[in-house]
């Protein structure tokens, strides 16, 4: 019928490139590259049968953070007692998480041992008491925790550079940067400074 | 001279598009995978605070559920007033919801990554901290313990 030999005609492909610009551009606009950042924080377990316990802590390993519904920031330890500026906190804490001075006034240091590491001294016991009003800024109770989180940090960071011979972030995050992390466990206490709910 | 002159008329030679669908093809699949669909269209209103060195990124999006905390967006002022409230998903929700909202998001997770659901709170820095409490009694009675206070990381000043 046909004269034998028949060319299959090439596809019109000028519009492919048009189709996937479409689809190109639609990824575009739905795509959201902003990545969520924050303040890692653990609670707690609520336990309600644990509400009633009490555990008493001495007054010299005791920090009490209370900010009040005028947002103003009143630090408590055994050595000071006086409103403080945000500015401040941070050294504040860091003075009584360590203890440098070995202040009787301040978290007794005693000897702790660290899995994979070995007996370190440290002040162990010491609890920060974090109170804040209902009436407080949300702003204003983030930036404490802020500070006493980087109060932390900073010890943390001492110490592995004075133990490792490095900052803390060039640590191995498997095995050296937990043991930092232990030396100087977060002990930040959101409820009444007499329970030990404590949040990492 | 005349062996290199040209004779007149010269045409410009067509460009070959040939290789362009390729090319936006390829554009095309890069925006493919690191898209993440948008999440929710805000009911309230949020702006959280900003932090500086402790702010972590958080890696794994699957395992992040979402609370909102804030005033009202505009257009629900008239009718609920400006004081926060909490938005889960696309409603607003009562305090009460938190636990059934957990315990759904939880089910959606595959078993192993269960223990390692996180929640963050966007929660908007003019907010009292009394709700703010309130919803983490809520999160621990839902054994919901990990969270993360959402917040900005502002550039470092050098």
């Amino acid at each position: 019928m046909g004269k034998g030999k028949r060319k299959v005609p090439g596809l019109n492909q000028s519009s492919t490139a048009d189709i996937s610009f479409i689809l190109l551009i639609f990824f575009l606009v739905t795509t959201s590259m902003d990545t969520d950042s924050g303040l890692s924080r653990r609670l707690p377990e609520w336990d309600p049968n644990v509400e009633e316990q009490e555990m008493t802590i001495k007054e010299r390993n005791v920090m009490t953070v209370k900010v009040n519904k005028n947002n103003e920031i009143l630090v408590k330890n055994g050595k000071l007692n006086r409103p403080v500026d945000i500015a401040e906190l941070k050294d504040i804490a860091k003075e009584f998480i360590a203890n440098p001075d070995e202040d009787p006034n301040l978290p007794v240091i005693e000897p702790y041992d660290i899995e994979g590491y070995g007996t370190v001294n440290t002040t162990i016991k010491h609890v920060i008491a974090l109170q804040a009003d209902r009436g407080t800024s949300y702003e204003v109770y983030f930036k404490v925790q802020h500070e006493l989180s980087k109060a932390y940090t900073e010890l943390r960071d001492a110490w592995a550079r004075r133990h490792f011979g490095k900052p803390l972030i060039e640590c191995d995050p498997k095995t050296e940067e937990p043991i930092a992390r232990a030396v100087y466990a977060s002990k930040i206490s959101e409820s009444n400074p007499k329970e030990y709910g404590t949040e990492q | 001279m005349s062996k290199f002159r040209s004779n007149g008329k010269r045409e410009m030679p067509e460009l070959n598009t040939s290789s362009l669908p390729d090319l936006i093809f390829t554009v095309l699949f890069f925006f493919m995978m690191v898209t993440s669909m948008r999440d929710v269209t805000p009911l309230v209103q949020v702006k959280t605070p900003t932090g500086g060195s402790e702010i972590e990124k958080l890696e794994r999006k699957s395992l992040v559920s979402h609370i909102y905390i804030g005033p009202p967006a505009k257009q629900f002022r008239a009718t609920m007033g400006s004081a926060p409230r909490i938005q889960l998903n696309e409603n607003f929700a009562e305090l009460e919801a938190i636990r059934e909202f957990v315990h759904a998001e939880r089910e959606s997770m595959f078993e192993k990554d269960k223990p390692l659901m996180k929640m963050s709170l966007k929660i908007d820095k003019e907010t009292h901290y009394g709700i703010v409490d309130d919803v983490k009694l809520e999160l621990r009675k839902a054994k919901a313990l990990n969270i993360v206070y959402s917040a900005i990381q502002e550039k470092p000043k050098n």
